[in-house]
């Protein structure tokens, strides 16, 4: 899966200080051409700064910012589009109102015509969406309908395609699963790889390690502002993805604790129990090892 | 969703086949009907709605000539105005703000034209005509600019910004006008130089059926057409209905938010100057209180057009027949002789029965 060997986008020793608050501490990662670099974090764990960093809302207080080898200091997130670096938010991909084909090119509208009647190419617009989303994968039905009426998944997706069809270099991705179904997350992952095939650099940040571990091809795990763990795939299995993500120790140890509770018995013995299967199934989900079994 | 990529796994996209069958046809493509199409368009509302206030006086107003065209060319002469006004503000509105200090603006831009041209024996400074329409433009423009550059500083509301605006404006009108004439009404619009060309561009009347139509109607199509065409064919109208309805989404893809909304207090700024023109002529003078709550009327027709007040959704044509029904219903109160401080009583109730029948018919669309 390795391209070639210079980082496309990469920061080093990056520092983020909001007053007296460390947002960010000596954090380095890079991503290389047709390459998914993932960043998973807890919450508060540094992730949404780093975004932000990334993707020239904030600038860095210290540290460097490299684009294809080449120091940047973006002062607005408009620059860093210039320049290739396309970041899709979770929650601001798509503006619901509007019809699809011209969410595609909002900001980045096809003209024709001249002088005073020149227009938005409409027709070249509904044809043009059409074709990346298949490209992508996606089979939409009617440019002309909402994007209010796609389901949270297609909204990622759309607004993928979007930025992978406008020229983007590099993808960077906010938890674009994070609100989404196994399915949907599915379809999301799936044109991830698709981006990643047609040599994007993908920074993909989540909190879920199931999400990421199929697509990425790195893997840097943030905690508490600073980095906790940076892995190629072949070091890293994803039991040790799972146990770093989550704090594995601590969450034994709290395993640990509801259980005992558990089988405490006594009046609350049902409270305690129904807290612990909870607890337990979230573990699962999260693919910690289950070592009972069925609770 | 049909899967192109071979090799992935089915259950990432849909339903999994049964092995070995047919790949299944789209589910989810349903033919939608002609009609289904016609309701998600926002003007449907108001051109059902014009349809049956029309027919509701047809039938009550029969008696009283309703259907003819001298009521016809009353209907839209008295349109013709709000309809300028209606136009400008569906595109704010669309953008995602409100113009409240048009009426002001309006009244502020006429007693411009008035003193400007009133001889300096009577207060005002003896210009003539077209400097002065320029002049006004100008003032107007600028009010515009101020409006919206005062909005996207502040982040405050526009509805408080151009709330106090309208206060400003409507007294500066009123204490400018006191100040140089002493007076609060300017007439005599047909003494000043080029008067004659400024009535035939803004006040002709052209007689058709033996009924006088004004050419303010004409001003009226010509803003709904420029303004549909640039809502729905221009890049800078996409940046419209993006900027309302989502303007943090809008600018993150690079849509120059401030601007477009600058753009679009300046447009509302030049419908209610030139409104502000053509009732100069028309009327041969302006007086202080001119366009006094024309602001409303207007937001009434927009919102009555079927443009959401919270943006992003909505058209120009659906503003014209909001202004059309509103002034079938006054025409058809005058001339039915009902006592005409019914009048607001109407226009409320046409008011809250057009935004639910609106709400209704875009939540069937969004069904479909």
């Amino acid at each position: 899966m390795t391209s070639n060997n210079t980082p496309l986008l990469e920061i080093k020793n990056v520092s983020k200080f909001f007053g007296s608050v460390i947002a960010l501490q000596d954090v380095s990662a890079f991503v290389r051409a047709g390459e998914v670099t993932c960043l998973l974090g807890d919450n508060g764990a540094g992730k949404s700064t780093l975004i932000k960093v990334l993707s020239g809302v904030h600038k860095a207080s210290e540290g460097e910012y490299l684009f294809d080898g080449v120091q940047q200091d973006f002062s607005s997130p408009r620059e860093a589009l210039e320049m290739g670096i396309a970041t899709v938010y979770q929650d601001l991909a798509m503006i619901p109102l509007m019809s699809i084909w011209r969410n595609f090119f909002l900001g980045s509208e096809p003209t024709k015509g001249w002088g005073p009647f020149k227009r938005f190419d409409a027709s070249f617009a509904k044809e043009t969406t059409t074709e990346e989303m298949a490209k992508m994968g996606i089979d939409i039905r009617d440019p002309d309908q909402t994007v209010g009426t796609l389901s949270g998944g297609e909204r990622q997706s759309v607004a993928i395609a979007r930025a992978v069809y406008l020229g983007a270099k590099v993808l960077i991705l906010d938890e674009p699963t994070a609100a989404l179904g196994v399915r949907q997350a599915g379809v999301v992952l799936k044109y991830i790889l698709q981006a990643k095939s047609r040599g994007i650099g993908v920074i993909f940040i989540t909190h879920n390690p199931q999400h990421a571990y199929p697509v990425g091809d790195h893997f840097v795990i943030l905690r508490r502002g600073g980095i906790y763990g940076d892995y190629a795939k072949e070091d890293l299995p994803l039991e040790q993805l799972v146990q770093m993500m989550a704090g594995g120790a601590d969450l034994e140890v709290l395993k640990h604790e509801l259980e005992q509770a558990s089988e405490q018995g006594g009046k609350d013995a049902a409270a305690y129990a129904a807290t612990a299967d909870q607890i337990k199934s979230e573990l699962h989900e999260i693919g910690m090892p289950d070592d009972e079994g069925d609770a | 969703m049909t899967s192109n990529i071979g090799s992935q796994p089915d259950a990432a996209t849909s339903e999994p086949a049964p092995p070995g069958s047919a790949p299944p046809a789209d589910e989810r493509v349903r033919k939608t009907s002609g009609l289904s199409r016609l309701l998600s368009r926002p003007e449907f509302g108001a051109m059902v709605g014009a349809g049956l206030v029309w027919l509701f006086f047809a039938i009550v107003a029969y008696d009283n000539n309703f259907v003819s065209w001298a009521t016809t060319a009353s209907i839209l002469n008295r349109a013709a105005p709000l309809g300028i006004l209606a136009v400008a503000v569906a595109l704010l509105m669309i953008g995602g703000e409100f113009d409240l200090s048009i009426g002001s603006i309006l009244g502020f831009a006429g007693m411009t034209i008035m003193v400007l041209i009133t001889p300096s024996s009577a207060g005002g400074f003896g210009w003539g005509v077209w400097p002065a329409i320029l002049a006004a433009l100008f003032v107007a423009l600028l009010i515009g600019f101020f409006n919206g550059s005062l909005v996207i500083a502040t982040k405050l509301p526009s509805f408080i910004i151009t709330l106090a605006t309208l206060f400003i404006f409507r007294g500066l009108t009123i204490a400018l006008t006191r100040q140089f004439t002493n007076r609060t009404q300017l007439g005599d619009f047909d003494e000043a130089s080029g008067a004659a060309l400024a009535d035939k561009l803004f006040a002709t009347q052209f007689t058709v059926f033996g009924s006088s139509f004004r050419v303010s109607i004409l001003w009226w199509i010509a803003m709904a057409a420029l303004a549909t065409w640039i809502l729905v064919r221009t890049k800078p109208g996409n940046w419209i209905f993006g900027s309302g309805g989502d303007a943090a989404s809008a600018r993150n893809v690079g849509v120059p938010v401030s601007r477009v909304k600058i753009g679009l207090f300046m447009t509302t700024a030049f419908a209610a100057f030139l409104v502000a023109t053509i009732q100069a002529v028309q009327f041969n003078g302006s007086d202080t209180l001119r366009g006094f709550g024309l602001e409303f009327q207007a937001i009434i027709a927009v919102v009555v057009g079927g443009t959401l007040l919270t943006g992003g959704y909505g058209s120009a044509i659906g503003a014209s027949f909001g202004a059309l029904i509103f002034a079938m219903v006054q025409q058809g109160i005058i001339i039915t002789g009902v006592d005409g401080d019914w009048f607001q009583v109407f226009v409320g109730g046409v008011l809250v029965i057009a935004v639910i029948f609106n709400n209704y018919v875009r939540q069937q669309a969004a069904k479909r």
